[in-house]
């Protein structure tokens, strides 16, 4: 069965009771043709672990990467994604459409 | 966001009640659940009511304030134990309901026919006050026997569900507003029932009857929560 966003923060409360550091990311703005729409969640733990998606998988790798950052540092930020091209350097969004992603940490 | 917040929306959900967490992108303020306990005098209580009505996640206006909206599951409650439910639970189940029958006629009502699904052989007087009907749930009436729809119906408006339909034909349902309007119904209640059910697909056999009551559903829970 597919995960809803709801059972994706039940996950993360039970990795949070169970003492691991954990991050939120949620979908809050999109522009254009977005994959996944706003309130979507990916939950990551502190090995990398992640269930859920914001990107339907163009950006997860890089939005885990800054999230094991926001565990770290329990600093919260606000990524944002465009298409491919112009984000070279970074992953990028094929379809076209722009998302920022807010990243917290949970605790 | 706090692991007591994060807690409580999940709490909130579990109990199939309403919750937004109201997040400053900015960080200029600590993040706060809100519910129906709190949301009179809420500083936010405009936008985050038009959320809830929306039932959609969002930046509120030029702020810099995000709302995560959190509304219950939708459940599906189906009155009749017959053919096109037998098709509509497993379809059902793939749009992420839990469907519940509710036939008090134990012929139709067998875990033969029905295996793997709530089943309630009993009238709805006695089975559906349990169930929890709410503003979240879909009613779907199909036994074609007034002296089963027509009880379960009266409750669906007593809850407000979001999605009220019965199945027959425009005579059929033509009788079946007068017989509800002598019950006591009002116009209003009465008018919400999406009758003949479905969205009109020209469909026939019991899997098509069950997409169109889908479609229907789906269309009433994406557009029309409000």
């Amino acid at each position: 069965m597919l995960s809803t966003d709801e059972d994706i923060l039940s996950q993360a409360e039970a990795w949070a009771k169970a003492g691991k550091g954990v991050a939120v990311a949620t979908v809050v703005e999109t522009w254009g043709s977005a994959p996944r729409p706003v309130g979507s969640h990916l939950v990551i733990d502190e090995e990398g672990t992640f269930l859920g998606s914001v990107s339907g998988g163009c950006v997860e790798g890089e939005v885990v990467t800054e999230a094991l950052d926001v565990i770290g540092s329990g600093k919260a930020k606000l990524l944002e994604f465009g298409v491919a091209d112009e984000t070279a350097w970074r992953a990028g969004l094929s379809c076209g459409g722009r998302i920022a992603v807010y990243v917290e940490k949970v605790g | 966001m706090d692991l007591k917040l994060l807690s409580a929306l999940n709490a909130a959900r579990a109990d199939r009640k309403a919750a937004v967490l109201v997040t400053d992108l900015d960080g200029a303020a600590p993040a706060r659940l809100v519910t129906d306990a709190n949301l009179a005098g809420d500083a936010l209580e405009e936008p985050i009511r038009a959320a809830l009505r929306s039932g959609k996640s969002g930046v509120v206006g030029e702020t810099r304030v995000f709302l995560t909206v959190q509304v219950p599951p939708a459940q599906m409650v189906i009155i009749g134990a017959v053919h096109i439910s037998q098709a509509l639970v497993p379809m059902a189940r793939q749009l992420g309901y839990d469907p519940v029958i509710v036939d008090p006629r134990t012929a139709f009502a067998t875990p033969e026919r029905f295996p793997d699904v709530a089943l309630k052989a009993e009238w709805p007087d006695v089975a559906l006050p349990p169930l929890g009907v709410d503003r979240y749930t879909a009613f779907i009436a199909l036994t074609h026997d007034p002296k089963i729809d027509d009880p379960a119906l009266l409750h669906a408006f007593e809850k407000d569900c979001f999605y009220i339909g019965a199945l027959g034909s425009r005579r059929t349902h033509a009788k079946r507003v007068e017989r509800l309007t002598a019950a006591g119904a009002s116009p209003e209640a009465v008018a919400r029932i999406k009758a003949p059910v479905g969205l009109n697909i020209g469909a026939i056999s019991p899997a098509e009857i069950a997409v169109s009551i889908l479609a229907e559903v789906t269309q009433a829970w994406r557009q029309g929560i409000a």
